[in-house]
């Protein structure tokens, strides 16, 4: 059972990171952030790149902290294969198991099997600088395996290759992970690698966890601003009341508890860009919720407009980020520009209200 | 697109050029044609080419043996004060080669700390032997390996070895496996460079071992003795040692014409 325990403080300059999570034998875990959230520092702590200040690396049963890197069983894959160039593609695959102590022919016959596994047989004698970025990054997971780790690292794996050819790395990686059954945490800021790998998330923001749950519940119910803003919705935190959700200066955002609340407990209230209805001045005798925000930004996404809040003249900091999704045309009918002051307006049944603490 | 050469730096450049490459035509003008051959067959033309052939090869394996390790440390290890390490390993470049040749002798001469030392317990005299060549050369040439080799390390990092030890290779199978095939480019052309090297050195072997022929008297020294008797000899074998250099050129620039 290969099960990771990993409990580690790091300084680094003024950054500081003090993470906890466990991995599953067996399970695949994304930790999540954006720049600057403590990914890498974390990642490198767990490879052996920077000694933490304090804590402890346990897997499966064996403490990391003094081990040298070779002797530790942890695979690393990052953006770029960094196949050894001297070498063809079956003997990078076939280098772990000749250096941790088999045979040739036994190390050869343990490359091809790996090779076989990432649809590469045919690229075997292949050198490096004769692939192309997927090719190579296909026999860089090969290669990693292969000397069968106890814990495999994912540092950002498809960030550097060209977005045609990742899904198709990406679907190939979760089907060779899962069919080895090998401990993994990945890090990424890219969600769909997470949607598409992991059973379980960990996000990232300022150095600290600020969430984790299975993939499918963070996702759907995100209690940070970061992970809502990967899921794609828009989240207030607060605290529970009748209508829905009262923030901490005391404007109520209408809304449903799809699950018992009690009255004044934390919680959040989430709801989909696509549910918020933009006005350039108050509707009246509208039931919905109405918010004024400085327009702080426009991005097209997909077929709509997507419309960044920001913080009005002595406006509620909680509306910095919210997003509207409207059509282009009613972009066109408002005529706004970033800066102009806006009216976000949700009805609240299209609002959520889930308690925080989970 | 190619950038445009400013035209005054034409002049300057060509008389550059001619500089190195006249002289060189000069002296094949000069050779005595028809005496060549006999010429670069005396025995004490070939005593000494056998003699430069041999010590330079020697002098590139010790440089290897020694240097290799020594660019390692340098270019791998985080010792403090590896700046001045550095600077050290450096000094024969700029240092006049006699000079070098004189603290050679000072420290392995008989009256020496170190041969002294060598000459009491062993019985061994290094100076004025062909050991005392190879080390001459060693001395001198061992920078050029050292610097080459340490460029190639730096250019290609540390990101395969790191890749090596999570595939469980030790630090002893990372450098034979990886380590040294990454940087075979640079490991041959140092090496060639300080074959080189050896091959010309004469300022730091005549002090240090002196000129007998068939044990110190390499080509340089024995052109040199030439020319101030037997002027076409000399220019024979120096059209010997031009055509060995321009060969050696050829092998370490090789990777780069291509």
């Amino acid at each position: 059972m290969s099960r990771l325990e990993v409990d580690v403080a790091v300084t680094r300059g003024s950054f500081a990171l003090d993470v906890s999570v466990t991995v599953e034998s067996g399970e695949v875990v994304a930790v999540l952030g954006a720049n600057g959230a403590g990914k890498s520092t974390f990642l490198g702590a767990l490879a052996g790149l920077y000694r933490p200040d304090r804590g402890s690396i346990v897997l499966a049963g064996r403490a990391l902290d003094d081990v040298p890197v070779h002797r530790r069983r942890v695979g690393l894959l990052s953006q770029s294969a960094l196949l050894f160039p001297h070498l063809t593609a079956r003997d990078n695959v076939a280098f772990g198991p000749r250096s941790t102590g088999s045979r040739r022919r036994a190390a050869r016959e343990t490359a091809d099997r790996w090779l076989a596994m990432v649809d590469a047989t045919a690229l075997a004698d292949r050198r490096p600088a004769e692939l192309s970025g997927g090719q190579a990054q296909r026999i860089a997971i090969a290669r990693a395996l292969a000397c069968d780790p106890e814990l495999l690292l994912l540092d950002e794996p498809f960030a550097a290759l060209d977005v045609d050819v990742t899904p198709a790395v990406r679907s190939l990686l979760r089907r060779v992970v899962r069919a080895a059954g090998v401990t993994t945490l990945m890090v990424t800021h890219d969600v769909l690698d997470a949607v598409v790998l992991a059973d379980r998330l960990v996000v990232l923001d300022g150095g600290r966890v600020v969430e984790s749950g299975p993939t499918a519940e963070v996702l759907r119910r995100p209690r940070s601003a970061f992970a809502a803003r990967i899921a794609g919705l828009d989240l207030v935190p607060g605290r529970s009341c009748r209508e829905g959700l009262r923030t901490a200066e005391g404007t109520v955002i209408g809304g449903v508890h799809p699950e018992p609340v009690a009255d004044g407990e934390p919680a959040v209230a989430l709801f989909s860009p696509a549910s918020v209805a933009v006005f350039r001045d108050p509707p009246k005798g509208s039931p919905r919720t109405m918010v004024p925000v400085r327009l702080a930004a426009m991005e097209p996404h997909g077929e709509l407009v997507r419309l960044r809040a920001g913080v009005p003249d002595d406006g509620p900091g909680w509306v910095d980020g919210l997003a509207a999704d409207v059509t282009p045309a009613a972009v066109a009918d408002l005529g706004v520009e970033p800066g102009d002051e806006l009216w976000f307006t949700v009805k609240a049944a299209e609002v959520e209200v889930y308690p925080a603490g989970r | 697109m190619r950038t445009t050469v400013p035209r005054f730096l034409w002049v300057p450049a060509a008389l550059a050029w001619l500089l190195v490459a006249i002289p060189v035509a000069g002296l094949v003008l000069r050779v005595d044609w028809p005496n060549f051959l006999g010429l670069v067959t005396t025995p004490s033309a070939l005593a000494a080419l056998r003699l430069s052939l041999e010590t330079g090869l020697a002098t590139m394996a010790l440089c290897l043996l020694f240097g290799g390790p020594l660019a390692v440390v340098l270019a791998r290890s985080s010792l403090p004060g590896l700046p001045f390490i550095r600077s050290v390993v450096l000094l024969p470049l700029v240092l006049p080669p006699v000079v070098g040749g004189l603290t050679l002798l000072f420290l392995f001469g008989r009256t020496g700390p170190v041969g002294g030392f060598l000459d009491r317990e062993f019985g061994i005299t290094i100076p004025f032997s062909t050991g005392a060549v190879m080390l001459a050369q060693t001395f001198v040439a061992m920078p050029f390996l050292v610097v080459s080799l340490e460029g190639a390390l730096r250019t290609a990092g540390e990101r395969y070895e790191a890749v090596a030890a999570t595939l469980g290779a030790s630090p002893a199978t990372t450098l034979w496996r990886v380590t040294v095939p990454v940087v075979l480019p640079g490991l041959m052309s140092g090496s060639v460079l300080a074959f080189a090297r050896a091959l010309g050195e004469f300022g730091a072997t005549i002090t240090f071992a002196g000129s007998l022929e068939g044990t110190t008297r390499t080509l340089p020294l024995f052109i040199y003795l030439e020319s101030e008797s037997d002027l076409d000899g000399a220019v024979a074998m120096s059209l010997v040692l031009v055509v060995v250099a321009i060969l050696v050129i050829v092998v370490s620039r090789t990777r780069d014409l291509r």
